[in-house]
């Protein structure tokens, strides 16, 4: 066991963790912030993402004790300061983006990486960022119209 | 103007904000003090015997507490199916014991053999590695047909084959099909696969099972669809827990698909060891785990002939489909190719004589159940498709030819056991040839051709039943529970209320919808309503949610319970309001008596109920809560037509979807944007098993699709945007909403549009294709093109 050290959501965090230890069990099992999921073991589903150092990350493709010293931001990290939801959550409600909710969590979090980089994405480009995020439930099309709407563009869809 | 309240609105779903903080609280998330565990000792073969399991090195490895094998459950229940098919001669079905750990042979990749508990996961997976198996490797037998044939491999040998039963419906149409097929002036044969799937929620499966010695109580956290249903099979038939000694709790439930129904060994064994070991106890599953432990979908293979007379109508139609079981029977395997198949072979046509014959077989694969559509996806596939082949043969346009032979006349009686009681098929298609823009195809297949790509259009019918089910009649046809469900609905002191409901929601947006049929009734904001769902010690009984049929079924006995509670309310009012019960009315959340300005508030009345300090304590009680069980009187049929339009690269035989469109009539809808939502997906689901999706054995019965590097789950590049109406209503005749379901339409509407569509597709560009089997990957279609 080794002590690790990083921030998470602008605290200072540290606790024990064994070297095999991944950031995503840190961040469940030691820091109790289960709202990053674990949907599968071969860091294709994408519901671990989190922000570490700003880069979206697949939380299951990283030890604890590699984030030492880091700036990790996740789900819990994401509303406004006054506890309402931030634009890409409001969006993902505003949009029915979400069903069972499983896999959200990482969806807003590769959204919120997706949009800081290209702030106005197209369908294709949302499409194509979000090959590592797989939804079961949403068929995909309110999660591409909610990142249109948290992006501030138009969301009439032709098929609808 | 939309409404924002009530039935009808789009109201936002109030379960998102806490999915979206990370909030959620899923069982996975749940951490007891003191919790062990657990990890399973899975076998990597299809067939063996066990001769010996070692566990003495393992159980010396640091912080493991006990081994279990399966000795330990040698005296245990068996794990249980729930519905009892009869075969062709009436004996019933082969029901081989499911034992909680393997113990005499391991019967497919996946069966566990021992469970080790530690303090923590890594050390129990640690100590797995050190337990030793002797083994002795036995043939598998993967193939259906294989495992009918005299002599095969036995998946049990204390069964007499490899048959779990030879089921014909209606058997007394037999003869009279045969000789109209044998009179027909054209008939249409046609060989096809329903490929296996996976479920995939995207949350895998969690147990915890805790111990209150001091209450002698158990509690059981559980990924699970209805919980009531786990506590009933595994409190009854595996464990021996009397009901009031169990509960069992399905907090949020990441997805479900059908696969989170049934019971699990897994489920039982923590339940089982959190007694034995005096300690919670956990198991999370991996994806590996899932895919080796979840039960499995779909897997039929089948012949289909289609009957027709001179004039095209149809005449009669044989089916003879091959059913996998896999190696035990899970809770609802043996009604899924039977009553959810065979009673929808009739689709939406007016077929006069039908004759459907299953065979379902075990095979050393993990078991086959439910999923999304469970057995209609399977009747729709190969009847549209069917179909769409005779067309084609005959030279007639697809949809003429579906017209003609449209039931027009409701309630129409179909030749395999069900009534549909309303529909318009003719007004689903006339939509869907209005929002999939039909008459711009061919423009559009021009432009596809300019590319250098093939377009094809493929559309179909579908027909299902949902709100499974008159309980008299399911128990007629070898259901092992009853399929009614409850409501509670708990009026509080001040007007707000809380609904208890046998429901279970995994996705479907309950907590915002229920509430919006109250708020209607009563006339106050759903902010006011509660929903209560998931936990057997907090309501009061359930069936649970599969099939469709929360609202259809648990939606009507919420809304019987409140019938009650206004009739309760009404007589408050009376005696508030010095009037007569019936001259009393509910409107707004105001009681008024007719033709008079009298009037009080809702939170007046419900105040009264329980400081019934000016009250008629005389004639009835205090407190305002009502409970209803509702058994509907029926199924419901949601039916529809959609259209697919793919391109296919000629070099490649890659198929791209470039437009989908559902004209869906769900009866009444409550919030159009959930309905929307749910069709979505299950449009998704069907692409994936139409293009993507396919769980694979080898010939040794290893699973070759155990991760998703190799099942293809669709992802957010493989499928459009979706073009979905539900304009069409007609309201479901014997249900209180009116409603019918829309859970599993677009699973099981989806796949024959897009097989079909391709088949169009290929030959417009002059391949005379017959048929693709599911999924239609590139490498398939290429094939197809140049053989």
């Amino acid at each position: 066991m080794t002590q690790v050290s990083m921030t998470v959501n602008g605290k200072p965090v540290s606790a024990d963790a064994e070297g095999r230890t991944l950031l995503v069990d840190f961040l469940r099992n030691q820091l109790r912030l289960t709202g990053t999921h674990v949907g599968c073991d071969t860091s294709q589903c994408g519901a671990c993402v989190v922000h570490v150092n700003g880069q979206a990350v697949k939380a299951c493709t990283m030890f604890a004790a590699e984030a030492e010293g880091a700036e990790v931001r996740t789900i819990e990290g994401m509303a406004n300061d006054d506890g309402s939801l931030g634009v890409i959550q409001q969006a993902f409600q505003d949009h029915h983006g979400l069903q069972c909710g499983f896999c959200t969590p990482g969806m807003v979090m590769s959204a919120a990486a997706l949009l800081r980089d290209n702030p106005k994405p197209s369908e294709a480009e949302i499409r194509e960022y979000l090959e590592g995020n797989i939804c079961r439930c949403t068929g995909y099309h309110n999660i591409i119209k909610s990142i249109l709407a948290a992006s501030g563009q138009e969301v009439a869809i032709a098929a609808e | 103007m939309p409404k924002d309240n009530g039935i009808g609105a789009s109201s936002k779903r109030r379960e998102d904000v806490r999915f979206l903080t990370g909030d959620g609280q899923y069982t996975d998330d749940i951490n007891i003090h003191g919790q062990l565990y657990v990890h399973f000792l899975r076998s990597d073969v299809a067939h063996a015997k066990i001769n010996a399991v070692n566990t003495e090195a393992a159980a010396a490895m640091p912080g493991v507490q006990r081994i279990f094998t399966g000795a330990d459950f040698e005296a245990v229940g068996s794990i249980p199916c729930g519905w009892q098919v009869t075969d062709r001669h009436g004996e019933p079905m082969q029901e081989p014991r499911h034992a909680v750990l393997a113990h005499d042979k391991v019967r497919h990749v996946g069966d566990p053999i021992a469970a080790v508990v530690a303090d923590t996961y890594a050390q129990a997976r640690d100590a797995a590695e050190a337990i030793e198996l002797d083994l002795t490797d036995l043939p598998a037998v993967i193939d259906m047909k294989e495992a009918a044939k005299e002599g095969s491999t036995k998946v049990h040998d204390d069964l007499t084959s490899n048959l779990c039963y030879d089921w014909g419906f209606v058997e007394e149409n037999r003869d009279a099909v045969d000789a109209a097929i044998k009179e027909a002036a054209h008939v249409t044969t046609l060989e096809l696969v329903n490929n296996r799937l996976v479920a995939n929620p995207m949350e895998p499966r969690v147990a915890v099972g805790d111990y209150d010695k001091s209450k002698d109580e158990h509690t059981l956290y559980t990924t699970s669809q209805n919980p009531h249903v786990i506590r009933l099979l595994m409190g009854a038939f595996v464990l021996g827990i009397p009901e009031h000694k169990l509960r069992v709790i399905a907090p949020d439930v990441g997805g479900g698909f059908g696969t989170k129904i049934f019971h699990y060994a897994e489920e039982a064994f923590c339940t089982f060891a959190a007694k034995e070991l005096k300690r919670p106890v956990k198991w999370t599953a991996s994806r590996s785990e899932a895919f080796m432990s979840d039960a499995q979908g779909r897997d039929h293979v089948t012949k289909i002939e289609l009957a027709l007379d001179a004039d095209n109508n149809f005449t009669a139609i044989r089916t003879e489909t091959y059913a996998n079981m896999g190696a035990y029977l899970s809770t609802f395997a043996s009604s899924v190719p039977t009553w959810l198949h065979g009673t929808l072979m009739a689709g939406n046509y007016k077929t006069p004589l039908i004759y459907v014959n299953v065979k379902a077989m075990f095979t050393n694969t993990v078991p086959v159940d439910a999923y999304r559509g469970a057995g209609r996806p399977e009747a729709t596939f190969q009847l549209e498709r069917v179909i769409d082949k005779a067309a084609r043969e005959l030279g007639v346009d697809p949809i003429a030819l579906r017209r003609q032979n449209y039931v027009t006349e409701f309630p129409y009686a179909t030749p395999v056991a069900v009534e549909y009681d309303t529909g318009d098929y003719h007004a689903t298609m006339d939509k869907l040839e209005e929002i999939a823009d039909l008459k711009g195809f061919d423009a559009r297949r021009k432009e596809s051709e300019a590319k250098g790509k093939l377009r094809g259009l493929g559309i179909n019918s579908y027909i299902e039943a949902c709100g499974i089910a008159p309980s008299n009649l399911v128990g007629q046809l070898g259901a092992r529970a009853g399929l009614y469900d409850a409501a509670t609905v708990r009026v509080n002191a001040t007007g707000s209320i809380s609904v208890m409901v046998g429901a279970h929601s995994h996705g479907q947006g309950h907590e915002t919808t229920f509430p919006q049929v109250i708020a209607e009734m009563i006339g106050i904001p759903e902010e006011q309503i509660d929903i209560v769902h998931g936990d057997t010690g907090r309501i009061p009984f359930g069936m649970g949610t599969y099939g469709s049929r929360s609202l259809a079924v648990c939606g009507s006995a919420m809304v019987r319970a409140a019938e009650k509670v206004i009739a309760k309310s009404k007589k408050i009012a009376a005696h508030l309001l010095e009037a007569s019960a019936d001259d009393i009315e509910l409107k707004d959340g105001k009681f008024s008596v007719a033709g008079t300005d009298k009037e009080v508030e809702w939170g007046a009345v419900t105040l009264a109920a329980y400081v019934p300090h000016n009250y008629p304590l005389e004639d009835i009680e205090p407190g305002l809560e009502e409970t209803a069980f509702y058994d509907p009187a029926n199924f419901t049929y949601p039916a529809g037509a959609y259209a697919c339009e793919v391109e296919v690269d000629p070099d490649t035989g890659k198929v791209t979807i470039e437009r989908f469109s559902a004209a869906d009539d769900f009866g009444n809808v409550i919030n159009p944007m959930i309905v929307d939502g749910q069709v979505h997906g299950g449009i998704a689901q069907g692409i994936g098993q139409a293009l993507l999706e396919n769980c694979s054995y080898d010939d040794t019965g290893q699973l070759l699709s155990a991760s998703y590097m190799d099942y293809a789950m669709p992802r957010a590049d493989d499928v459009p945007f979706y073009a979905v109406d539900h304009s069409c209503q007609t309201p479901c005749t014997h249900n209180p909403l009116g409603v019918k379901g829309c859970g599993e339409a677009g699973a099981i509407g989806s796949p024959p549009s897009v097989v079909n569509a391709v088949i169009d597709a290929l030959h417009s560009g002059g391949h005379k294709v017959a048929h693709i089997d599911m999924p239609l990957t590139p490498g398939r279609v290429w094939s197809a093109m140049n053989s």
